[in-house]
């Protein structure tokens, strides 16, 4: 199914991913005070081992929120950070020295704040795309996990696998301005489930099979 | 003349044989189940990493048979015949199945609790085949990385927050 797509109906996507994490990247923006600029978005065609690479390797230890999208076009999103970085992000959120998520136990409320921010990101990304594509989607509440790359990424293939080997990853990344080596970098992974790209398609006036 | 020991790996939905002194190493385990087979005396081990339950659940033209707890143990048993090792000759230990999001998914499609429905179904598809199960390291709510080694038949799992253990 993956090799029916288009140019075009990768660019759509690509318009999807820059919408949907151009508005993530405004609520960053605002709710840690600094400049957050976007990554032009890639669409790429990959199997499930490159995916894993795309983010870390499959062993690479991440904080990763995770949701469900229902309504018009299901299919799973993914928010994924460094530890390193997550942390970060929740210190200058919270403004406590000892939020972290390189070393386990971790704080409750490091937790809760990472919860709190994936919930802020993934639902801007999402409610924008839902006003440009004119459709309903709702998110599902965001799941944390802070493990390994493919265990974490694998979950939101479950669908996806049932009809391929390959998924469509629309990866956007956002990074710090600045760009020093303290630079905040997060990935979204969008991967709606194969009924759902017509859905998309068919609500921006595409036609797949064009 | 000596080889030098080789890892190979096996990625997600897919499977690999080797024999001594390679390894074979699969990473980031999260619901999907690592399936090793292996025998005393032969020194070759098989390893998939099976994704879902069930082929009847597959709406590809194409089936990936690694992908399928069913049809990965008759490919790895097809496998060790090409070896001439038959399916009473072997064992099998395996690892995975964890339940990563446990809030996810709840009310949502048959892929909730993914994890332990892949152990079900690679315990059920080893007892159907008469291949006694020596090991396990199951369920849970963390990720694993596998690796094993044919000459000692000894199944390293490492996770994220446990450290490393062998089985």
């Amino acid at each position: 199914m993956m090799n029916e797509f288009s140019e075009l109906d990768l660019d759509v996507l690509k318009e999807i991913g820059n919408i949907g994490a151009g508005h993530a990247a405004t609520s960053l923006s605002l709710l840690l005070d600094r400049k957050i600029e976007m990554h032009v978005p890639a669409v790429k065609v990959v199997d499930f081992d490159e995916m894993m690479n795309l983010a870390g390797g499959p062993e690479e230890r991440v904080v990763a929120v995770y949701l469900r999208i229902h309504g018009d076009a299901p299919g799973n999103m993914f928010f994924v950070l460094s530890p390193m970085q997550a942390g970060m992000f929740v210190k200058q959120m919270t403004g406590v020295v000892s939020c972290q998520f390189t070393d386990p136990p971790y704080d409750d409320m490091a937790v809760s704040a990472m919860q709190e921010l994936g919930n802020i990101l993934t639902g801007s990304y999402l409610t924008s795309l839902a006003d440009f594509t004119n459709m309903n989607l709702q998110p599902s509440v965001p799941a944390l996990a802070i493990d390994m790359v493919g265990a974490v990424l694998s979950y939101g293939l479950l669908e996806l696998s049932q009809y391929s080997d390959q998924a469509i990853v629309v990866e956007t990344l956002l990074v710090d301005e600045t760009g020093s080596t303290q630079d905040i970098r997060g990935h979204f992974f969008l991967l709606p489930d194969p009924d759902s790209y017509q859905k998309i398609f068919t609500s921006l006036g595409v036609n797949a099979h064009d | 003349m000596i080889k030098v020991a080789k890892v190979v790996k096996v990625g997600i939905a897919d499977m690999n044989f080797v024999t001594t002194p390679d390894m074979l190493k699969t990473s980031g385990l999260g619901s999907c189940v690592a399936v090793i087979l292996f025998t005393r005396h032969r020194q070759v081990a098989g390893m998939a990493h099976v994704m879902l339950p069930s082929s009847s659940l597959n709406h590809s033209p194409s089936l990936n048979q690694a992908k399928y707890a069913d049809t990965a143990i008759q490919a790895l048993l097809a496998g060790f015949k090409k070896h001439h090792i038959a399916g009473y000759m072997l064992k099998a230990k395996i690892a995975g199945g964890a339940q990563m999001f446990p809030f996810a998914s709840q009310k949502d499609d048959g892929l909730a609790r993914i994890g332990p429905r892949n152990v079900k179904a690679v315990r059920q598809q080893l007892e159907a085949h008469r291949i006694p199960l020596v090991a396990e390291d199951i369920g849970g709510t963390a990720g694993r990385t596998v690796v094993f080694d044919p000459a000692t038949n000894i199944l390293q799992v490492k996770t994220a927050d446990r450290g490393v253990a062998e089985i």
